[in-house]
């Protein structure tokens, strides 16, 4: 992995970017819009949600025109092909992750990928299958998370604990926007049983170190749940190498369809794990007395699944093996050591989060000194700029760095330094109408 | 820009210049609200005469269209009954619901004084919450301040000092 360091104040520069941005975009219908009043799309907002290129429109598309049919049921040929296309995707979206097919289990997205986790290991404390008990979490025990996750990653372990009895810790974060590791001999011990860490913020754009937290889970035998939902659209990850006995993410931000996520799981741990949600198609055996459950990754999908959303979520996968993970990587790296350096040059505008671009991701949240982000925004969107503001689901962040909230910019395959250029003329604009402009430094 | 209609000088000066701000005793009902999409803030605090809005005090922190928002309505509800000042919530309930529509503004002129210059805001739908926080922690305030005076003695949602004058 190339890592530029940018220098604040050392001047913004353009190296060529590793992807072809204008021809990406004309993959892209909807960067070709315009908005309030004809301004030019700059859409800056794919930690939020991606944009779709064509072929997973198509994709969705193609299944509905072609072979729409309630996958797993039936014996008609439709049934036939819409099962093959669904278990084909399946084995495209687990390879894009060095998984094998049977280990990914399709959610809705990351947020109830982790649900589906923390309510079976609850599950497992009242499962009367004596094999679904192995993980079951109760008093006395602890689950481990950190500062700085999305609240997608904390309020279900929260309910957890909860519902369960066991104790909630935590691990800190240091002011530069990383995690402190300091104490993790002494949160992550004998008692833990999950801990569950991002591997890049939503909000900081931190790519966290996680060797250490593996290592140390593997000492005391806990279980790792990693959140990918901002890591696996935006550089290579591979769960073979990943140390982890889970990883979520989903798929509408990495280009795919809203409406369905991964949990992928080591199968020989979510074969261990009982149900979260039951009902058709994840059973074995049906009597009024009581019901047996598939084996994974069955057992973790109730009911007929987003067969569209999976097949565009392969359409999308292939459209980003096409491009390259390291490429995609390297060009959000080149773009965000670009804006860490065009952002330094505006008096007033502070970043949340590493100032260089040393394991840190293209999500680049600041401060405009005087102007409220919700403030900022509403300038940055009547000029086309469509950022996010608030606390981006992670109030214990902006807490931790004393903010009420932030502005955050996110880049993606079609970025280029033209949507820069337009982000810093627009926060110079936000400054002069609210009367907060100072003098430049150069 | 579309700008100038939501940011109205006077929604500026409110914001730069609040009226009122700051908690003060005594009070009846004190409470906390928030817009949870973006963390706007607002504490609150009613006091009441009879059932005249002595003042309302308040503090709190966020965007520039909610710590407006908050400032103009003191200046409205101020000496007002509960009830007038409730009509005068719905009737600024109404303006947001305008969706920038002008002859909706001219009819509430009178009723909403300063508060007007809001119209521009009801063109936004993720920036309503933020003008209408205020108005509902008003609502929640007063309903809880008449239900303590109704009931001497009790002021179950007030905090500790809040019946020392």
């Amino acid at each position: 992995m190339t890592q530029t360091v940018s220098r604040p104040g050392a001047g913004a520069r353009k190296a060529p970017l590793p992807l072809d941005v204008e021809a990406i975009r004309a993959d892209f219908p909807i960067l070709s819009r315009t908005v309030r009043d004809g301004k030019r799309l700059v859409y800056l907002d794919s930690g939020a949600t991606a944009q779709k290129p064509l072929s997973v429109l198509d994709a969705e598309r193609d299944f509905y025109l072609t072979c729409n049919a309630a996958p797993h049921r039936g014996a008609h040929q439709l049934a036939e092909e819409a099962t093959a296309r669904y278990e084909a995707a399946r084995a495209t979206i687990g390879a894009f992750i060095g998984a094998p097919a049977d280990e990914v289990v399709f959610t809705r997205n990351s947020t109830e990928a982790i649900n589906l986790v923390a309510y079976a290991l609850s599950n497992a404390a009242t499962a009367k299958e004596p094999e679904f008990r192995r993980y079951a979490v109760g008093q006395g025990d602890e689950i481990v998370v950190t500062e700085m996750e999305h609240h997608a990653n904390l309020v279900p372990w929260q309910q957890l604990c909860e519902r369960t009895g066991a104790t909630l810790r935590w691990l800190g974060l240091t002011d530069d926007g990383r995690l402190d590791l300091s104490d993790l001999g002494t949160v992550v011990n004998e008692r833990t049983k999950l801990v569950a860490v991002t591997q890049q913020s939503n909000i900081l754009g931190t790519i966290n170190p996680l060797e250490d937290i593996v290592a140390r889970a593997r000492k005391v035998g806990a279980l790792l749940l990693v959140d990918g939902a901002q890591s696996v659209p935006h550089q290579p990850v591979d769960v073979t190498t990943l140390g982890a006995d889970f990883l979520v993410f989903s798929g509408h931000k990495m280009l795919g369809p809203t409406g369905v996520g991964v949990l992928w799981g080591c199968y020989e741990v979510l074969d261990a794990l009982p149900p979260f949600l039951t009902g058709g198609s994840m059973i074995e055996v049906v009597r009024m007395e009581g019901s047996t459950f598939m084996p994974p990754p069955q057992r973790f999908e109730a009911g007929v699944p987003m067969t569209a959303q999976v097949i565009g979520l392969a359409a999308a996968v292939e459209y980003l093996q096409q491009l390259g993970m390291d490429r995609v990587q390297a060009h959000e790296e080149a773009l965000t050591g670009y804006a860490l350096a065009k952002l330094a040059e505006i008096p007033g505008v502070t970043v949340i989060g590493p100032p260089d671009t040393v394991a840190r991701g293209g999500a680049v949240s600041f401060t405009v000194e005087g102007i409220h982000p919700h403030d900022v925004g509403q300038v940055l969107d009547d000029l086309g700029v469509e950022v996010r503001v608030g606390h981006h689901c992670a109030w214990p962040v902006v807490r931790r760095y004393g903010v009420p909230a932030t502005t955050r910019a996110t880049f993606y395959v079609h970025t280029g330094y033209d949507d820069i250029d337009a982000l810093a003329d627009a926060i110079r604009e936000a400054q002069r109408f609210f009367g907060v402009a100072q003098g430049e430094v150069s | 820009m579309q700008l100038q209609s939501m940011y109205q000088e006077i929604i500026l000066d409110h914001y730069r210049n609040p009226h009122g701000r700051g908690l003060r005793e005594p009070f009846e009902a004190e409470v906390h609200h928030v817009n949870p999409t973006c963390g706007d803030e607002v504490t609150l605090r009613v006091h009441l005469d009879g059932d005249t809005l002595a003042d309302v005090s308040y503090e709190g922190m966020g965007c520039s269209i909610s710590q407006a928002s908050v400032s103009a309505m003191y200046e409205l509800v101020v000496g007002k009954s509960v009830p007038e000042a409730l009509e005068t919530g719905e009737h600024f309930m109404t303006l947001m619901q305008s969706k920038g529509d002008a002859s909706v503004a001219e009819k509430l002129e009178d009723e909403l004084e300063d508060a007007v210059a809001f119209a521009g805001v009801s063109k936004y739908p993720a920036r309503i919450k933020c003008a209408l926080m205020s108005w509902m922690a008003l609502k929640d305030a007063s309903a809880r301040a008449l239900a303590a005076t109704a009931a001497p003695g009790t002021h179950p949602t007030t905090p500790v000092g809040g019946d020392k004058a």
